[in-house]
């Protein structure tokens, strides 16, 4: 089940391919419709930032496995500036890029497990997964 | 150019987004929608986004932007078919949609359109006669 795709994330064109490359995975493993719609919303929101805000960079999607689980797993790289304030920048309505502010936030709350690195001029990588229900 | 077309419906104007839209094709119907409420004289515009498999942040945007400056311009905007997934998703994601009205298919769109405006059946043939 090591199903590992990567994909490009220079324009914002790639980020529609990531919604459906990663819309094609969550029904290929099952996900209920609402989940399904859930992790390609915020897959959505993550790949917009950081061809926005990180000035492009990947999103390398796995199908995973936790003893009868199964989940998929996207991971948002980039190499940009990176997140000086993530509390605050998890926040709802903080933005820097003239947007809602709901990226980061929302796309924790649509994600069963969401995980965040960065540090100042050291880039972000951020994974949202979700698991299959049952 | 890539375009997403929009219809004349009598006064109002008709739009289906039948595509997975990346950000700048967004941007730039808001723009076509806005020249032609003016230029079409429209006092609604109906948005069906049933073909809509998912509504991010900045579409949700862009469905609140065009309310807005339709309403600015004198017209009544409503959107219609949204999915079921895409209502839940929006509403943990955060966003409501702002002055956005809706209705569930197009006919119960036209006709909070007609209302919005104060035209009903009869005051259209009214108008026609």
């Amino acid at each position: 089940m090591g199903a590992t795709v990567e994909l490009p994330l220079r324009a914002q064109e790639d980020v529609v391919v990531v919604r459906q490359v990663v819309r094609t995975h969550a029904v290929k493993i099952g996900l209920s419709l609402v989940d399904q719609t859930k992790f390609v919303t915020a897959a959505s929101e993550l790949g917009r930032n950081t061809v926005i805000h990180g000035g492009g960079g990947t999103a390398r999607l796995e199908v995973i496995q936790n003893g009868m689980r199964q989940g998929i797993r996207v991971t948002f790289e980039d190499e940009g500036p990176g997140i000086a304030d993530v509390e605050r920048a998890m926040q709802d309505g903080y933005t820097t890029g003239g947007g809602l502010g709901l990226g980061l936030g929302g796309a924790k709350r649509l994600t069963s497990e969401f995980s965040i690195e960065t540090a100042p001029g050291r880039g972000t990588r951020i994974a949202i997964t979700q698991w299959r229900n049952k | 150019m890539e375009h997403i077309p929009i219809l004349r419906l009598g006064r109002f104007l008709l739009v289906t987004i039948q595509v997975d839209m990346h950000d700048q094709l967004a941007m730039v119907l808001q723009e076509e929608l806005t020249d032609r409420i003016v230029r079409d004289r429209a006092r609604g515009v109906l948005i069906d986004i049933s073909a809509l498999d998912i509504v991010d942040s900045f579409i949700g945007r862009m469905l609140s932007n065009i309310a807005g400056m339709a309403r600015i311009l004198d017209a009544e905007t409503v959107v219609v078919g949204m999915q079921p997934s895409v209502a839940i998703t929006l509403v943990e994601l955060g966003l409501s949609l702002p002055g956005i009205r809706t209705a569930l298919d197009v006919d119960r769109g036209m006709a909070l359109l007609k209302s919005a405006i104060g035209e009903d059946q009869e005051g259209d043939l009214g108008r026609h006669g």
